[in-house]
């Protein structure tokens, strides 16, 4: 383990867990500012979590541990991934769990938690909300595996951190026809696994049409708020897995503190950008209709396998 | 149908005395006629009840009355159920109030009385007195339950996220689609009809006007025609045309925020921020026109007065404001996807129904009581629409349309008014018994109101029909195999009154 890797390891968790309810105050903010509204201001969600940690903890009658423990395994998954996978620095803090494999498994664990916690209320909303998620992470997962997966084909690695300096090393890469085709498939899957337009509508308050929010209705106060942030950082962490797997500039490389610095402010700087174009993006869009979400996951599932394809013949 | 039947009553209105056996003979034939049950309504007499029925016809606009007493002991009619489906839910409501019982009815259940009502305590009844505790139910009252493999049930309301009155709505499921959807509604009778009686017609207005918050023109408005009716007053056209600008700036202001509610519903949030911005500009103007945002206190019996008329231009450039949203609505194909061919209404299914308003327009039917119950004496053209397809996309356009028609229409009417400010009909003299019935075509269709007066001219009752009342059991069928997710965007493209549909 490198002295940049422990940098790393601990910088990062403690940068996304911060920013990421800043995050998501910019989006809102930005897609607010766009619609001719005020805006509650970035610094909104943060203030929501804190009420919401200020209240007594409280679970509906008849869940079980299953209700109570899913938060925690949401937001812990989500942490080790922010732990491992190269955000700041090039260098993993646990190099052997920033694989390919293990980081998607990692957040596909934190989604099965939130849906068995749905289906453990008993309530109809939750199952209806896990049954949708479940339709929908079932083409999301493969599609994130082999999107990444077409990257690590010219690597010779599925070790993210190896991905990553190779781009670094070889910047043409990135505008290759592997690097588009993944990207765009990589793009509509983020979309669709963070719940946000044309897939979910996160700021709905319409019970029949949540996916995501439909599962964790029937938390409240702090069990509440874990799951708002878990679902935050997980926005920051797939973003930032989207900018440092094809732009990578910024990330520091040794473990120097100008170093350490610039990879802070670049990895602050491209996931906010990601996100205010993801607000951008949203104000344009409607949700779709839910029996035409599998067909944009499979068009996007094809772009990923177009990816794998062009790494091998166009290698 | 001829008004050789029954006596004169009132405006281009006959009434007839029945016993219950007459009833479904001469109903059946006034409805073999062409003409709609608008209301029914129980009453309590006294030493009797009486049930009277109120049919209109659209072609004519003459109103039959057939009055139908029954005793006060063992209240029975015939039901009506089998040749109108509204009768049947106007039996049960009049059963539920009044304890008038619709032999053979084919679904006899409770419609309008509370779960934990006691048994037998009618609450329009003269002697009901004060609401009583809530007791043992009434009954069970199953849902239809739909068995196979994969159908489950998801129950939602009647307390919901969001600003919404309550409303239980059972949905069987198989996967998305929905097999089965029971509304039930009801949970918050209020007895306004019960807070009329003993009322002034003036003392009432402002009862009409709380009928439905968002419908405060259509309801007063057709309280004080029907008491106009009742005393004969020939309101001056001038009063009229004030009355029906009022109406049609309820109208826009309702319209454009279903407009950016619905696409608010799928998910496009810019446009649900820009009609609020025009539904804010609206009610500015109302509170110009009025001195209220909502309307309010400018509509009493026998007259009506404004402030100052709505500035033309102004409604003009809102006008094209909203044709815009339309347009990017519209052009906008995962908008349009999801409005196209979504929950159809087909028109077979308006008709039988008895649907009003825009749901009955979108569906292909021409029912508008501006045109077939008129109280202008100029006429104007019937709105064309586009799309009567009965999907969300021709509930949105039919709204889209009724805009620019409205505006067109008080621009009309403010331009033959010459600056006149309202005024009223001279007071009316007290005199005998009477009744009256008002009809106007509020923003979502249709509303009726049926009042008798004492000799002193105060109420002894009034009937109050909101169209809700009427379109409520539509969304259900149009919702057959429709999915769970579309709900939310087809409850809304119907927008119906959770207040003016329990009274």
């Amino acid at each position: 383990m490198s002295a940049l890797g422990v940098v790393g390891g601990v910088l990062q968790p403690l940068l996304v867990a911060a920013g990421a309810p800043l995050l998501v105050g910019v989006t809102r903010q930005v897609r607010a500012r766009l619609e001719g509204r005020a805006g509650p201001g970035v610094g909104q969600p943060w203030r929501d979590l804190r009420k919401l940690l200020r209240k007594e903890a409280i679970t509906p009658r008849g869940t079980s541990e299953v209700f109570r423990l899913a938060p925690l395994v949401l937001v812990a998954t989500t942490l080790v991934v922010a732990v491992v996978v190269p955000f700041v620095t090039t260098d993993s803090a646990l190099d052997p769990v920033a694989d390919l494999f293990a980081v998607v498994a990692l957040l596909a664990l934190g989604t099965v938690a939130v849906a068995l916690a749905g289906l453990d209320t008993g309530t109809a909303f939750g199952g209806m909300g896990a049954s949708r998620e479940m339709t929908i992470i079932a083409l999301v997962e493969p599609t994130l595996l082999v999107a990444i997966f077409a990257l690590s084909v010219r690597v010779g690695s599925t070790n993210l951190a190896s991905i990553v300096a190779s781009t670094l090393h070889d910047p043409a890469r990135v505008i290759s026809p592997v690097s588009l085709l993944a990207a765009v498939a990589l793009i509509v899957v983020i979309v669709a696994e963070t719940g946000r337009l044309p897939v979910d509508n996160p700021a709905t308050h319409l019970e029949l049409t949540m996916v995501h929010e439909a599962m964790v209705l029937e938390y409240a106060g702090p069990d509440l708020a874990l799951v708002e942030l878990a679902s935050a950082m997980r926005l920051t962490v797939f973003l930032g897995l989207l900018a440092n797997l094809f732009l990578p500039w910024g990330i520091a490389t040794t473990a120097t503190a100008l170093a350490v610095l610039g990879g802070v402010l670049a990895f602050a700087l491209k996931v906010t950008l990601l996100g205010a174009v993801l607000a951008v993006g949203e104000v344009f869009l409607a949700k779709l209709r839910l029996f035409r979400v599998p067909e944009l996951l499979a068009g996007s599932f094809l772009l990923a396998l177009l990816a794998v394809a062009a790494s091998f013949f166009l290698a | 149908m001829t008004t050789t039947f029954g006596e004169p009553v009132g405006h281009r209105r006959t009434a007839q005395t029945l016993t219950p056996a007459e009833l479904p003979g001469r109903a059946g034939s006034l409805l073999a006629a062409g003409s709609r049950l608008a209301l029914v309504a129980g009453h309590d007499d006294g030493d009797g009840l009486r049930a009277v029925y109120l049919f209109t016809d659209a072609a004519t606009d003459h109103r039959v009355e057939l009055h139908v007493p029954v005793d006060r002991a063992d209240p029975h009619v015939p039901s009506l159920a089998g040749i109108s489906f509204p009768a049947g839910r106007f039996e049960r409501e009049m059963r539920d109030l009044y304890g008038i019982v619709p032999d053979e009815h084919p679904l006899p259940r409770r419609l309008v009385r509370h779960f934990h009502w006691p048994r037998g305590w009618y609450p329009m009844l003269a002697d009901a007195g004060e609401p009583p505790e809530f007791g043992d139910v009434d009954g069970p009252y199953p849902f239809r339950t739909v068995e196979g493999p994969g159908v489950y049930e998801i129950p939602v309301g009647p307390v919901h996220a969001g600003m919404i009155e309550p409303g239980h709505f059972r949905f069987s499921v198989v996967g998305e689609t929905i097999l089965n959807l029971k509304a039930r509604l009801w949970f918050v009778h209020k007895g306004i009809e019960k807070l009329f009686h003993g009322r002034s017609p003036e003392g009432a207005v402002e009862l009409a006007e709380r009928i439905s918050g968002d419908t405060a023109v259509g309801h007063t408005l057709a309280f004080c025609q029907a008491v106009e009716d009742a005393h004969t007053l020939l309101v001056p056209q001038d009063v009229q045309r004030i009355r029906a600008i009022l109406r049609e700036l309820e109208r826009l202001y309702n319209h454009v925020t279903d407009i950016g509610a619905l696409c608010n519903d799928v998910g496009h949030g810019i446009l649900h921020a820009h009609a609020q911005r025009i539904r804010e500009q609206l009610l500015r103007i109302n509170d110009t026109v009025t001195g209220h945002r909502l309307l309010r206190g400018a509509i009493h019996p026998g007259g009506a007065t404004i402030r100052q008329l709505p500035d033309l231009r102004e409604l003009a450039a809102i006008a094209t404001d909203i044709a815009e949203i339309v347009a990017l609505a519209l052009d906008h194909s995962m908008v349009r996807d999801r409005f196209a061919g979504t929950a159809v209404l087909t028109r077979e299914q308006a008709v039988d129904l008895g649907t009003l308003g825009y749901v009955a327009r979108a569906s292909g039917l021409s029912v508008d009581a501006r045109h077939d119950h008129p109280f202008l004496s100029s006429e104007f053209p019937r709105t064309r629409h586009t799309h009567t397809d009965g999907d969300v996309l021709s509930r949105f356009l039919v709204r889209a349309e009724e805009i620019t028609a409205s505006v067109g229409l008080i621009a009309a009417l403010s331009g033959s008014l010459g600056g006149y400010l309202g005024g009223a009909a001279p007071a009316p003299g007290v005199g005998h018994p009477r009744s009256g019935v008002g009809i106007v075509e509020g923003w979502r269709g249709t509303i009726t109101h049926r009042v008798e007066l004492a000799a002193d001219g105060r109420l002894t009752r009034v009937k109050i029909v909101d169209p809700s009342f009427f379109n409520w059991p539509a969304l259900p069928v149009a919702l057959a195999d429709t999915i769970v997710p579309d709900f939310p965007l087809v409850n809304k493209s119907f927008n119906l009154s959770y207040a003016g549909n329990d009274l």
